[in-house]
């Protein structure tokens, strides 16, 4: 059993074990894997929108709105911008970034940018 | 003038066969690969494929002429050869909306797939596929939810969902049971399942099995943080037991619940659907017994027929065969009714086997679930093929790592993550899958030693892909 790895894991240990849905389960997306997820959203022609909670409220529904989605923007470094100002208003919180498709009227990608620390 | 009474057997071409006829918006479209006995003429046959799964009998019967038959008759339109294939063709028959009752696939396969599959003028007779007006789906209830639904519910976006079946399939205790969902959830899955046959036998009631695994999908919630479930599996020998445990299901608070639609039959899936939509829960719908019917190139109903039923009939999932595992030469078919359940219109496409267009109307979706045989290997492939809207389920590729389920659950979420997040940069999933995956592991142990357990297959889908004529 010595080569059997445990699962770390716990309801007391929320840094280590609450999770935020996709790419929770990856490092923190680098820079420019960040550029590449807008991108993505902007040439699918999504909506980029930007919501914040704090850690301990993410199961809601929702989260509270940056501002209001960011009807017909397509320039990255703009979508960049709002989510700094975001997390520079609210760095203890998650800051996620969503694509707002609304001919399925879903999101057709969602995805926490900024991590704050669950407790 | 008056027809006549005139008693006796006549050719069903003189009736049935009617080339010159353009199908309406509102009919039933059939097409039937049909083997003939040998030395009866195309067109007769078709006639009597077209007579015998509508008004037609043998003879003529004087009753006939109570009514206006030739408004009622169903009726051979075409004949067209099967590429490559010499022993059959196919026949093409129009039906008028009439024929059949509103909202009930159970009266249109009783009509279609009845009494003409026994007929003697054929050695083999299989339904290729079914066109049903918009007319018609409008009156059928269809998926209870539906996938953007379902998305919302269960807080899933942009990226497949993670499934795993319990094993072994039969035998475990409850307590036991809801241990190994647990396992899986808390490590990352978003759903486990019910096996098909896991009803309530002896060794582990329905209703134990129920309590312990909502304590796994609780206990795994606020562990990690995201929304759980469990396809609590409601078939069950009568449809008031099947209601029984499915009000159970929604009691204990379960958000979705599963049920064999074939083996548990369409009438009483009609009604679970129903129920499930006026009551907020998601349906999962597993397919066994459909290679009974779907196997045999020859006879039998087609699985792309069985798809356009089950949306109809309702279900929020379907097991759609993986391509990659154990089916894998199906790809263009497989592609083919994915977008029968997900899409809301569909072009004729021969090359895939789709022989109608085939407009949806405002039904919702059927998210395709693709299990069986597969592991983190073929995540890469997976994901291309099936896109975001799946449900990935690996039963042994989690249960079978050599830590447990929590880490074979996370090396999958790990996978399918990093899948996900190369697709939306533009990387080219079949070709750079090794890299993908091999980058992803520098981070996941769990990942590490899946990748090391499972052997790597080869990603060589050009030698698979190649478009096949509608049949071999």
């Amino acid at each position: 059993m010595s080569d059997v790895q445990d699962y770390n894991s716990s309801l007391s240990d929320a840094a280590q074990s609450r999770k935020y849905e996709t790419f929770s389960y990856l490092p923190p997306l680098s820079k420019e894997s960040t550029r590449a997820q807008i991108q993505f959203i902007v040439d699918k022609g999504w909506n980029p929108g930007i919501e914040h909670t704090e850690p301990e409220n993410a199961i809601s529904n929702y989260w509270y709105m940056w501002k209001l989605p960011m009807f017909g923007e397509t320039d990255v470094d703009a979508i960049l911008a709002e989510i700094e100002n975001c997390h520079k208003a609210h760095p203890k919180n998650h800051v996620r970034l969503l694509g707002f498709d609304n001919f399925a009227q879903s999101a057709g990608a969602a995805m926490v940018i900024y991590r704050g620390v669950s407790v | 003038m008056a027809k006549t009474y005139s008693a006796g057997v006549k050719e069903y071409r003189e009736t049935y066969w009617m080339p010159e006829y353009t199908p309406k918006e509102t009919d039933i479209l059939a097409c039937f690969k049909i083997t003939p006995q040998e030395g009866v003429p195309r067109e007769e046959v078709a006639a009597a494929v077209a007579a015998e799964s509508s008004t037609g009998t043998w003879t003529t019967v004087w009753t006939d002429l109570l009514t206006d038959l030739d408004y009622y008759k169903g009726r051979a339109y075409a004949i067209e050869d099967v590429p490559g294939d010499d022993t059959c063709y196919y026949a093409f028959v129009a039906y008028p909306i009439d024929l059949f009752e509103e909202g009930s696939v159970v009266n249109i396969l009783t009509s279609l797939v009845g009494n003409v599959f026994g007929f003697k003028a054929l050695r083999a007779l299989r339904l290729e596929d079914i066109r049903f007006p918009v007319a018609y789906v409008m009156t059928c209830n269809g998926p209870p939810q539906g996938i953007q639904v379902e998305r919302d519910l269960l807080n899933k976006y942009g990226r497949p969902m993670l499934g795993c079946t319990i094993k072994p399939k039969l035998g475990l205790s409850a307590k036991n049971y809801g241990r190994a969902c647990y396992e899986g959830l808390r490590g990352g899955l978003d759903f486990t399942k019910d096996d098909e046959n896991v009803n309530s036998q002896p060794f582990m009631r329905w209703r134990h099995r129920f309590d312990f695994v909502m304590e796994a999908i609780h206990k795994a919630e606020a562990e990690t943080g995201e929304r759980k479930g469990h396809y609590l599996n409601v078939t069950a020998p009568t449809s008031d037991e099947m209601m029984k445990r499915a009000e159970y299901a929604k009691e204990i608070g379960a958000p979705i619940i599963m049920h064999d639609y074939l083996t548990g039959g369409l009438s009483a899936n009609t009604q679970l659907a129903q129920w499930c939509q006026d009551n907020g829960m998601l349906l999962h719908i597993h397919r066994a017994m459909h290679a009974v019917l779907d196997r045999n190139p020859h006879h039998g109903i087609h699985f792309r027929v069985l798809t356009k039923v089950l949306r109809l009939s309702g279900g929020d999932h379907l097991h759609s065969g993986t391509v990659v595992g154990k089916l894998e030469g199906d790809r263009d078919a497989t592609l083919g009714w994915i977008d029968i359940m997900r899409d809301s219109y569909i072009k004729e496409d021969r090359s895939r086997g789709i022989f109608f267009d085939q407009d949806w109307g405002s039904m919702p979706g059927v998210i395709p679930v693709a299990s069986g045989g597969i592991h983190v290997w073929h995540m890469p492939a997976l994901v291309s093929i099936f896109g975001d809207d799946s449900v990935l389920q690996f039963g042994g590729g989690t249960l079978g790592h050599p830590w447990g389920n929590a880490a074979g659950a996370a090396a999958n979420r790990v996978a399918v993550e990093a899948c996900v997040e190369a697709r939306n940069s533009g990387v080219e999933l079949e070709k750079e899958g090794k890299d993908i995956l091999t980058n992803a592991a520098k981070h996941s142990p769990e990942l590490k030693i899946a990748m090391e357990t499972w052997k790597e297959i080869k990603f060589e889908f050009d030698t698979v892909d190649k478009i096949d004529v509608a049949h071999k």
